[in-house]
Parts: C-alpha cells; sequence; structure tokens
C-alpha cells in the first residue's frame, strides 16, 4: 500500500515534471504519453503487456514492483539478457508512467 | 493542414464518388458522420502495426485500410532459420484475419501511385481508395540497374537475393539442399544502408550451422562490400573462428560489378572473379517502388526523409512513411521492430491530426535484433532512442543499449519469444 502510494506520487510528479518541461517549450503535452511510451515494451511483451509467449505479462501488475524492477536492471542490481540494457534508456518520470500505464491494464 | 478540416474532407468526398460502398459513406459524411480515413500501404512490420494500432486507439473513430499484395505475412526476422533447416516457411507465417476485429478493411492489390492534392491511392487493377492521410510502409526494392546480369527474373531466380522472405526464401533452401558436399555458398553483401544490417551474418551462420550437419566438406564465402563486419561483429567473428572454424571465410571491400547468373560468377570491382555453387547476391537497396516512383525518396534519391514526430513525408503533405524506406536516424537499424516501433509514433500522431489532438513532442523508439548462431544460441543488439527537438532528428539515449556477452540459448528462447508477441503485436 505504501509503496502503491509512492508510485501514485510517483507518476502526478512525472506528469508535472514532463508538463512544465514541456510548457518551457510551449509545447502542449499529449495525455497518451504513457500508452505511447508503454507501447515500446509490446514488441517482446505483448499488446498492452499481454505476452503470448515465455517472456512475462506486464499487465496488471503491481507499478510499484514494476518501478523497482526497471531501478534495479538500471542500477545493475538486476542481472539481465537485454532489460539491463534497455532501462538505462528511460528516465524515473517515464519508468513511472509505463508502470501507471501497465497495473492499469486488465490481466 | 495538420488538422483534418470538413472543407478538405467534403473535396475528398467528392473526389471518390466512384468507389460504391465508400461512396455512401462519403454521401452520409455530408451530414456530419464521416469518419477520417486512413489509407496504409504495405502489410509488413510497419504497416499491418500502424493500422492495428489507429484502429485500437482510436477505438473506432477512423477508417482504416490496409492495402497488401500477399494473402499472408511471411517475416524475414527468422527466416534465415528456414535456410538452415531449423524452421519451415510456415513456421515465420502469419495471416492476416486477426486484424479484422479491429474493423480494419483490408484491399488485396498493389498500390502504383497516389494523388496527393486528390487524396486519392491508385492500385494497379485501377480502383482508386480516398485518404485523408496515407501511410506508406514499403519496405526496399533492388537498385537492379547497377547489376545489369540480374536485369532478367530468369537471372534473379537463379543468383537469389531471398532478402524478401517468402518463395525466394524456401528457393535459396532448395539450392543449399541440392548442393553437393565440398560445394561452395557465397553471399554477397551490399554496402551500408541496407535492410537488417546483421542479416547476411546470421545467414552465413546458418548456412554453416546446416554445412557441419549435412555437408561437412562444404563451404560458406562471405563477400562484404563493406569495409568491416557491420553489425554484431564480435559475436559473429566468434562463430566463424570458433564453432563454425574452417567452414565459413570472411572478405572485406568486395564490391562486384555485375553477375553472371548463367555461371554463377561474380565480377568483381577488384581481382579475379568468384564463382560458387550457391551464390545468393544481395543488390544495393532503396526505398520501395511506390516511394521512389512518386517522389518521396529525397535523401540521395534512395531514401525517404520524414518528420520524426509525425512519419509525414517532407517531400509531400499527408503522407507518412515508415520502416525501412526511411533515410534513418544515427545509429537507428533498418529492421522490424523499428518499423513496428515507427509505427506506433505515426498511428498515435496521425490520430491526434486527425482528430485536433496534440501529437506527442518527445517520442521515443527502442529496438530489439536477435541474431540467430545455430538453431538454439542468440546473440542481441538493443537500442533506445529519443526525439530532440534542437537537431529535430532521433538520437541514441546515452549508456543504453548494447550487445551480448556472448550467443546463449536463454535469448534463443527469448527471440522466439519475440517474434511470436511482435507477429501478435502486429496480426492479432
Amino acid at each position: 500500500m505504501k509503496a502503491h502510494i509512492r508510485v501514485t506520487a510517483l507518476v502526478a510528479s512525472a506528469l508535472t515534471a514532463i508538463a512544465a518541461n514541456a510548457q518551457s517549450a510551449q509545447t502542449p503535452v499529449s495525455k497518451h504519453l504513457a500508452r505511447n511510451l508503454a507501447a515500446q515494451c509490446a514488441n517482446c511483451h505483448g499488446t498492452n503487456g499481454h505476452s503470448v509467449a515465455e517472456v512475462p505479462s506486464l499487465a496488471g501488475q503491481n507499478a510499484a514492483v514494476l518501478v523497482n524492477k526497471m531501478k534495479d536492471y538500471k542500477d545493475g542490481k538486476q542481472q539481465a539478457t537485454i532489460m539491463h540494457q534497455l532501462a538505462k534508456g528511460y528516465s524515473d518520470e517515464q519508468i513511472a508512467l509505463i508502470a501507471d500505464y501497465f497495473s492499469k491494464q486488465p490481466k | 493542414m495538420t488538422t483534418f478540416n470538413r472543407r478538405d474532407f467534403v473535396k475528398s468526398a467528392g473526389a471518390i464518388s466512384l468507389l460504391g460502398a465508400s461512396a455512401i459513406t462519403g454521401c452520409a459524411s455530408v451530414g456530419g458522420s464521416a469518419k477520417p480515413r486512413v489509407v496504409i500501404v504495405g502489410g509488413g512490420y510497419g504497416g499491418a502495426t500502424a493500422a492495428k494500432y489507429i484502429a485500437m486507439w482510436s477505438e473506432g473513430k477512423i477508417d482504416v485500410t490496409l492495402v497488401e499484395r500477399g494473402d499472408t505475412f511471411v517475416s524475414c526476422p527468422l527466416s534465415n532459420l528456414v535456410i538452415g533447416g531449423s524452421k519451415q516457411i510456415g513456421d515465420i507465417s502469419v495471416s492476416y484475419d486477426g486484424l479484422n476485429k479491429y474493423g480494419i478493411r483490408r484491399v488485396k492489390g498493389e498500390a502504383v501511385g497516389f494523388d496527393a492534392d486528390k487524396k486519392t491511392l491508385a492500385l494497379a487493377d485501377g480502383t482508386s481508395l480516398p485518404f485523408d492521410r496515407l501511410i506508406l510502409s514499403p519496405g526496399i526494392d533492388f537498385m537492379l540497374e547497377s547489376l545489369p546480369g540480374l536485369a532478367t527474373a530468369e537471372a534473379r531466380n537463379k543468383v537469389l537475393a531471398a532478402w524478401k522472405a517468402g518463395p525466394e526464401t524456401v528457393a535459396l533452401r532448395k539450392q543449399l539442399v541440392d548442393m553437393k558436399d565440398g560445394g561452395v555458398y557465397a553471399i554477397q553483401i551490399p554496402k551500408a544502408p541496407y535492410r537488417c544490417p546483421p542479416g547476411p551474418y546470421e545467414r552465413a551462420c546458418q548456412v554453416a550451422w546446416y554445412f557441419q550437419q549435412a555437408k561437412p566438406k562444404s563451404k560458406v564465402l562471405i563477400l562484404d562490400a563493406n569495409e568491416d563486419v557491420v553489425s554484431k561483429k564480435g559475436l559473429f567473428m566468434k562463430a566463424w573462428n570458433g564453432q563454425f572454424k574452417g567452414l565459413v571465410e570472411y572478405r572485406n571491400n568486395q564490391e562486384i560489378q555485375d553477375v553472371d547468373a548463367r555461371t554463377n560468377t561474380l565480377k568483381m570491382s577488384f581481382g579475379d572473379d568468384v564463382k560458387a555453387d550457391v551464390l545468393n547476391v544481395l543488390p544495393p537497396m532503396r526505398a520501395g517502388n511506390i516511394a521512389t516512383q512518386n517522389g518521396l525518396n529525397n535523401s540521395n534519391k534512395r531514401w525517404c526523409q520524414i518528420d520524426w514526430l509525425t512519419y509525414e513525408s517532407t517531400a509531400v503533405k499527408n503522407v507518412h512513411i515508415l520502416g525501412d524506406a526511411l533515410q534513418i536516424a544515427p545509429a537507428m537499424p533498418k529492421s522490424g521492430h523499428m518499423a513496428n516501433q515507427h509505427a506506433k509514433v505515426c498511428a498515435a500522431a496521425v490520430i491526434a491530426l486527425l482528430t485536433g489532438d496534440v501529437v506527442n513532442a518527445a517520442p521515443m523508439v527502442a529496438n530489439t535484433c536477435y541474431s540467430f548462431i545455430d538453431d538454439k544460441n542468440v546473440v542481441h543488439v538493443a537500442s533506445v532512442h529519443r526525439y530532440d527537438a534542437a537537431q529535430k532528428t532521433m538520437v541514441t539515449v546515452a549508456g543504453s543499449g548494447g550487445l551480448s556477452a556472448d550467443a546463449n540459448r536463454t535469448e534463443g528462447i527469448f527471440a522466439n519469444s519475440w517474434a511470436r508477441n511482435i507477429w501478435a503485436d502486429m496480426l492479432a
């Protein structure tokens, strides 16, 4: 529960931060930012996080768990074949948005 | 011009009134209930993904038509395994029927041109399809003008490219099966950029793997026009000097002047002719015909430049381009995975443009590319790219991406899993 609140706060702050950056550049923010970011994961993890093969599904997973996993990949605490290299491509704010999106998809 | 407006729509609706069922929709549109229309050409990794995601994300608010000349999708990724013999062509083929549930209209046919003012796409059979936005995912075609010896279909059926998965994939496999033990298979690689940078080297591994089991006295000869191995060099060299030692010979700077298909001989730019029992030539490539024949190839007359926020052509308004046909951004490979990612950025942008919504100003794409060394062991290269507003292009995110440490079986499982998921992401 505590973790959930933390992620919710992170998502809110992520959106605020992204909106602030965008406003400074006078560019409105797409309301589909999380959806668009999460769509990048679908090639390996399935459309909207529904995997049809060995790679795990992300749909309906706890957002805090996903955020922590990605953090561990980024920090090198979690061994991987490829996720440690991909995780480093995304900011904490982006990861929070992606995790929130998948957590809201039906399992 | 960036948002769909009623006047444009009425104009295009008028232009299409010869189209039977569409004309009815067109007439109804004047009453105000019409949907914006997107026509997509090419049902590969880019086009099929764009069709699905526009239909799915717009929740039926956009009318989507996919034009494809083939009956079934056949994947280029994993097609080298058919050549190596560990997979059959059916294993890498997927029906388009999965797209029906999204309400996507499929048209079987060959698109030959478009009228950007009237907003109509012309098909080879004479019909035309109206659009508000056109998305082309035309892949590559070969620059055969540089190789007169491959001018005829007869020559190209003998000296195969097999660089578009399908009948040629099967035909190349048959040539290898029919070849005597002790023969030479030669693959000639054009200068980069070409479709799938590691693909030729993966193919060399697959053929070597087959020879090792079935024809151990045979040899794989790689004739690379490039100065060096273009992709995953260390990992491929390790295989050629390790598990395939004695089976594979790599030669760099091997440009060709022409091909003699009758005698299976390469006329080299420098040095003696090279003859092979099975000759596999990948001619230089450019954007697919519909792009190059309609003025979209505004980069060296070979590739298409786009706005990376929308994938709209910089040459023609309302026409978007995806996949291998693009003039790539720095360090962005021409891969099926990349085309799928292009398609989603484009889908989001096209929906936004047609519904008066905001276009995402910070798109990102990622690439994952697996290569099979044998039937089970796999290596990858991965990268993440973000839009850079100052440079107006995609750049790699610093510190991201990388290669496998070594070929391994885990990634063999993941590569097969990747294929099933990306095919479902496009077509199911």
